[in-house]
């Protein structure tokens, strides 16, 4: 028996749900020399900026208990040597690219996405509106739901058709179903969730921060149970509205959790990190983890955690149909 | 590219030794061997399959063989939770192994003489690096440093590769007393050195890089900044370097280095972005679109 890994997210299909975190898998070339990088689901890029970013002083990373906290700053090479030599590479290489995007205000967003209009290979566009990790705190989109939709809105009139825009939504907010509900109401084709939580550690020998932008991203199988809760609200709120889980991925059984909490794709983050190449051992070990339990496709396995006990298959969902029963329930 | 690309193998630990103060572990880890080039390094996983210890340690590589399908060896000290664990591994025992990585030091096409200095068990990254500037018979001095006798890694392998040895340690119990980089410019002109190539904390580098640009010849320098994955994509080691159009660039030690040249590295702003590097912060000029 063999699984189907498809999945679908809004108007583009691809042929598993496993790709990279924004900022985990470099620009594709360096996890590139341990697999070839068309066999995920999709790479996402870090997020990419109008400028060229320099970053933040190191130390820059700090290793917490199952977790670890970043200041890394955006760094990166700006838009013009992305579209130059990064996105393509990746196109070259055969990889369906969802590009990152940020900025420091709704005009450098949409500034990037008008630019990404015209360059070929990119498969989605994700808005950063949410990391607790640039310059300043208080442009943090993600806080406001009017921010966040104001971005949205403006990425979405400077993409093409054709081209889904996801909202990366942080989980630093009291209410993460309102802020996903005014993306999707700006026109966000799909949610990605959950960003870095905001956090800090205190060297005890020296007293002071360990990381030089003293506070950070917090990720890694530490938040795992805060990204499972997010994926879960939201897709009990929005079930039509496609969701990328993200969060403390580390196996295979991991990013089932995501999926059967309503993600339609699970991107691996921090686990790139501690093993490069997590992402192909993770699809592997999904695809096994699938046969294991009867499922045959994963869209079936999608948002079952929201179905009453005892469900395992045979639902009508709008976007598969009725599902074929499995060899498990024509035996019963 | 597929040559240089590294490889990620379980690696089975062969020998556990303490020398010094030092752990020194060699491991089986085909494929990495093969690939090997002076300079390069190997990032090990800690803590078993379910760790909660989610950065890679990075390790210099002391030497490498083909027995067994190729061996590797590290000398590492006790700093951590990481290292402790690595320190308390025993032979047979399996730990995930990436590598080489990085950039190796740039070898000379004629025999050149060559001082090498290393402090504490940054040393062993000579070592390998030695071997082969000898088939290309170039003179070798080693200079060692350490805080003391004990903290001097491979002085007997450095007599045996080296055509001199100069050791220098703080407390003075052994060698000379002081640090180890007071001997360079003393050893620069009594070998009639062209090339210096140096392994230890960026304190030292730093004045090797200053020595080296006062005499004229080049530094190639091994950083052991810090690295979080060893692979590039993490972000975390970045140094402020000097690139081939005059820019400073915030770069990443395990993916453009470890090795640089010395007087590329812009070593009093180690720690900060500078002002003038691609992509800093700048203050707003009147008039200017935020």
């Amino acid at each position: 028996m063999s699984v189907d890994l498809r999945t679908r997210l809004g108007p583009v299909s691809l042929p598993n749900p496993i790709m990279t975190a924004s900022g985990c898998g470099g620009t594709g070339r360096e996890l590139g020399r341990f697999f070839h990088v068309a066999k995920l689901g999709a790479i996402v890029t870090p997020s990419i900026t109008p400028e060229p970013r320099a970053g933040r002083p190191a130390p820059r990373l700090a290793e917490t208990p199952s977790g670890v906290l970043n200041s890394t700053g955006l760094q990166g090479p700006g838009i013009d040597v992305f579209l130059d030599r990064d996105l393509p590479w990746l196109d070259e290489q055969g990889a369906r690219t969802i590009v990152s995007i940020a900025g420091n205000s709704v005009e450098e967003y949409a500034e990037v996405a008008k630019r990404l209009n015209s360059a070929p290979g990119v498969t989605a566009v994700e808005i950063n509106t949410s990391c607790p990790n640039v310059e300043d705190r208080g442009l943090m989109f993600a806080a406001h739901p009017t921010a966040a939709a104001e971005v949205v809105r403006a990425v979405r009139t400077n993409t093409r058709r054709g081209v889904p825009v996801f909202a990366k939504l942080s989980a630093d907010v009291t209410d993460v179903v309102g802020v996903a509900m005014a993306c999707a109401d700006a026109g966000a084709d799909g949610l990605s969730m959950i960003n870095t939580l905001h956090g800090m550690a205190v060297d005890t020998w020296s007293f002071r921060p360990r990381l030089a932008g003293v506070t950070g991203g917090l990720s890694g199988p530490a938040i795992r149970p805060v990204a499972v809760r997010c994926v879960y609200q939201v897709h009990a709120a929005l079930p039509e509205v496609p969701i990328i889980g993200m969060g403390g991925v580390r196996t295979g059984t991991d990013a089932l959790e995501l999926i059967l909490a309503g993600a339609s794709a699970v991107a691996v983050g921090t686990a790139n990190l501690h093993d490069p190449s997590a992402c192909t051992r993770i699809l592997r070990e999904l695809d096994t983890a699938l046969r294991e339990r009867g499922i045959t496709g994963l869209a079936d396995a999608v948002g079952l955690a929201h179905k009453p006990a005892g469900t395992l298959i045979r639902r009508i969902d709008p976007n598969v149909g009725v599902g074929e029963p499995t060899e498990q329930e024509s035996l019963q | 590219m597929t040559d240089s690309s590294p490889v990620q193998v379980p690696g089975t630990v062969l020998t556990m030794r303490r020398i010094g103060a030092y752990q020194t572990m060699t491991l089986v880890a085909p494929g990495v061997a093969e690939r090997f080039r002076p300079g390069q390094f190997v990032a090990l996983a800690v803590g078993g399959e379910q760790s909660s210890m989610l950065l890679r340690r990075c390790f210099a590589v002391r030497e490498v063989k083909p027995d067994y399908g190729g061996t590797v060896e590290i000398v590492f000290s006790v700093r951590g939770k990481g290292t402790q664990w690595l320190a308390g591994l025993r032979p047979r025992d399996i730990v995930d192994v990436a590598g080489p990585l990085g950039r190796p030091f740039p070898l000379p096409r004629y025999p050149v003489t060559c001082v090498l200095l290393g402090v504490a068990h940054a040393s062993a990254a000579l070592f390998p690096l030695a071997a082969v500037l000898r088939q290309r018979d170039c003179p070798l001095h080693f200079l060692l440093g350490g805080a003391g006798t004990e903290e001097v890694h491979g002085a007997r392998g450095a007599r045996r590769a080296g055509d001199s040895v100069a050791v220098a340690t703080e407390d003075g119990s052994l060698g000379s007393a002081g640090r180890v980089e007071d001997l360079l410019a003393s050893a620069i002109e009594g070998a009639q050195a062209e090339v210096v190539y140096a392994c230890a904390p960026l304190e030292t580098l730093r004045s090797v890089s200053r020595t080296c640009a006062g005499y004229g010849i080049p530094a190639q320098v091994a950083v052991e900044e810090p690295m979080a994955c060893g692979t590039g994509v993490c972000m975390a080691c970045v140094l402020p370097v000097i690139g081939d159009d005059g820019a400073t660039h915030m770069v990443r030690t395990c993916v453009e280095g470890p090795v640089f040249r010395g007087e590329r590295v812009r070593w009093d702003d180690v720690g900060t972005i500078p002002f003038d590097a691609l992509g800093a912060p700048r203050a707003l000029r009147l008039g200017e679109r935020p």
